[in-house]
């Protein structure tokens, strides 16, 4: 197969497969062990300096936001991450966490875009910024759930997101066709928020899986926090449900409201509020850091930080969610 | 514009909402795409499909989606899947339209959105590709919605993030990219354009009402070619902008 181009964007996290074959045998526990675990807990053994780390879905929508606040009252640094982020990475980056990103997305959607990302990029504080589609970082942690090293696509070709990347394109040697390979992607670790879970880690997620499926199966090791912790009998009465095997899940964080400010389908709404107190204060570096202080640095837990929400706020919250129809 | 009795972001999305085919596949990007879709479903298209990257198909909307990951974008849907139940649905060719916006456009539709100057030194970091590469990519036919100044209409832009035609006639098939896909349309706040078939180059198609050829062509930091007759686009209905601003948008978001 002949290399036609490749991305010069440096590939952060090189795939090894027969290692990761060999972790998940020797590493992953087939037994049911009860993985219930403080935030606090879950982060300071699972999640160390320099590691590669993902969360999913993003920020504002279904995302560990809890454990993400964690990560920064644990001072975590170094860090390499799949830049497929809202608030959630825009945080780590407000607090100097991060080193080098596997860039789809840093932004805030409708509210524009990230100061925090801007300062670290410019001033270099952020070392690296390697490029790819939101398909492409994706379909790269299918391939490393498929337990391949590359999977194939037709996104990418004749752009600078391809030549700031570290994808390859080679001539199709079935086909002759032009495409793009992208390089599996296995993670140190995945942050997962979920609507419920048992003690073992059978997870499930109502409404879109966004890219948990794949994140959950490429990654060494997952911390699921969830809305809710329920009985086993009701993960094996609807087994269909479950995104994520407990297999895969090393620490389970029960974690109500834990997507908070963002939202989670069927359970409570976006808080713009608290959302839109970010974009104001980031767009200085000392305004960061005064929110961070008020809200992770202050605080000593995410049982203190709903208190500091207040329960008038989150009943609100819940008041205005998605309903689903009666 | 300014006796009109309609902001230039309400035209804008009246004008992007009558671009919808009834009975397609739409592919919506966040923002003013979220808006002109839904107003589209509320008028002359019904029965499009609105699609979501991170898994939301065929959303029924009784509120304006704010994130393209957020549960009103699977609100009563058909499916809610994920992201790459989607983007494989693209490339497999099951996706008609769809609908981007981006910070910076060029003659041949090439979209930027992630860093302005270099790319390892950038005068401004914007947010990357997200779903707008795989958009550009994979979609039949992708349609680009922008605010219309000489900063965004560029004869280069910085870095392509999303491909339109690249560099002029055939170079997306020579990259590999998927047959007779591309850019068709581009609709500004102050003209509506579409690309010439031979050189694949942008073109004016019609100006917004009170809007002068003139003052596309000064706004635009390229050489804009013009359609043999350049026509006048409708100006929102009563209806287009009763729907908008009580149904759609009552939180006035984009106003």
């Amino acid at each position: 197969m002949q290399v036609l181009a490749q991305g010069r964007g440096e590939l952060i996290q090189p795939p090894d497969l027969e290692a990761f074959r060999e972790w998940n045998r020797t590493q992953k526990s087939r037994r049911l062990v009860d993985k219930v675990m403080s935030e606090h807990d879950a982060v300071s053994r699972f999640v160390s300096d320099g590691c590669y780390i993902g969360t999913e879905l993003y920020g504002t929508v279904r995302c560990p936001m809890s454990l993400t606040r964690e990560v920064i009252r644990q001072r975590k640094k170094d860090l390499r991450v799949l830049g497929q982020g809202v608030l959630e990475l825009d945080l780590w980056i407000g607090a100097g966490l991060v080193k080098k990103i596997d860039l789809t997305y840093v932004g805030f959607e409708v509210f524009g875009t990230s100061s925090a990302f801007r300062r670290a990029v410019e001033s270099g504080q952020i070392e690296t910024c390697v490029e790819w589609s939101n398909g492409a970082i994706t379909w790269r942690i299918k391939a490393a759930a498929m337990g391949v090293p590359f999977i194939a696509t037709r996104a990418m070709l004749g752009s600078d997101t391809f030549e700031y990347s570290a994808a390859k394109i080679v001539t199709d040697p079935f086909t002759g066709m032009r495409v793009c390979l992208l390089p599996a992607l296995i993670l140190d670790v995945a942050l997962i928020h979920v609507h419920r879970t048992d003690r073992f880690g059978n997870a499930q997620i109502d409404g879109i899986t966004g890219f948990a499926f794949e994140m959950a199966r490429a990654s060494k090791r997952v911390i699921v926090s969830a809305e809710e912790i329920i009985p086993t009998a009701e993960i094996r009465r609807f087994p269909e449900r479950t995104i994520i095997p407990y297999y895969l899940v090393d620490a389970v964080v029960h974690a109500p409201f834990g997507s908070h400010p963002g939202e989670m389908a069927y359970c409570y709404d976006r808080d713009d509020v608290v959302y839109r107190e970010w974009i104001a204060a980031s767009q200085t570096a000392e305004g960061a850091q005064a929110y961070l202080d008020k809200y992770i640095y202050n605080i000593p837990d995410h049982r203190a930080y709903l208190d500091l929400i207040g329960e008038a706020r989150l009943n609100e919250l819940v008041a205005r969610r998605e309903r689903r129809n009666a | 514009m300014p006796d009109q009795p309609y902001s230039k972001s309400e035209l804008m999305i009246c004008i992007a909402a009558r671009l919808f085919q009834d009975g397609t596949t739409a592919f919506i990007g966040t923002g003013i795409p979220m808006l002109a879709a839904m107003l589209a479903i509320k008028t002359r298209a019904p029965s499009v499909v609105p699609i979501f990257e991170f898994g939301g198909t065929g959303a029924i909307f009784e509120k304006l989606p704010n994130m393209v990951g957020g549960a009103r974008t699977f609100h009563q849907a058909i499916a809610a899947s994920g992201i790459c139940d989607i983007m494989e649905t693209a490339q497999r060719g099951f996706i008609d339209y769809g609908f981007i916006g981006g910070a910076q456009i060029d003659p041949y539709g090439n979209l930027n959105s992630t860093t302005i100057g270099d790319h390892d030194r950038p005068r401004a970091r914007l947010p990357g590709s997200g779903g707008g590469n795989d958009v550009g990519s994979l979609c039949w036919k992708t349609v680009a919605i922008m605010q219309h100044d000489k900063r965004r209409f560029v004869p280069q832009v910085d870095f392509i993030t999303t491909p339109g035609y690249l560099t002029g006639p055939g170079a997306r098939e020579r990259a590999g990219l998927p047959r007779d896909s591309g850019p068709v349309n581009v609709v500004s706040t102050l003209a509506l354009m579409d690309f010439d078939p031979t050189t694949r180059r942008m073109r004016l198609l019609a100006t917004h009402p009170g809007v002068t050829v003139d003052e596309v062509v000064a706004n635009t930091g390229f050489e804009l070619l013009l359609a043999d007759k350049v026509g006048v686009n409708e100006p929102p209905s009563a209806e287009e902008l009763r729907l908008l601003r009580e149904e759609i948008d009552p939180e006035k978001l984009y106003r």
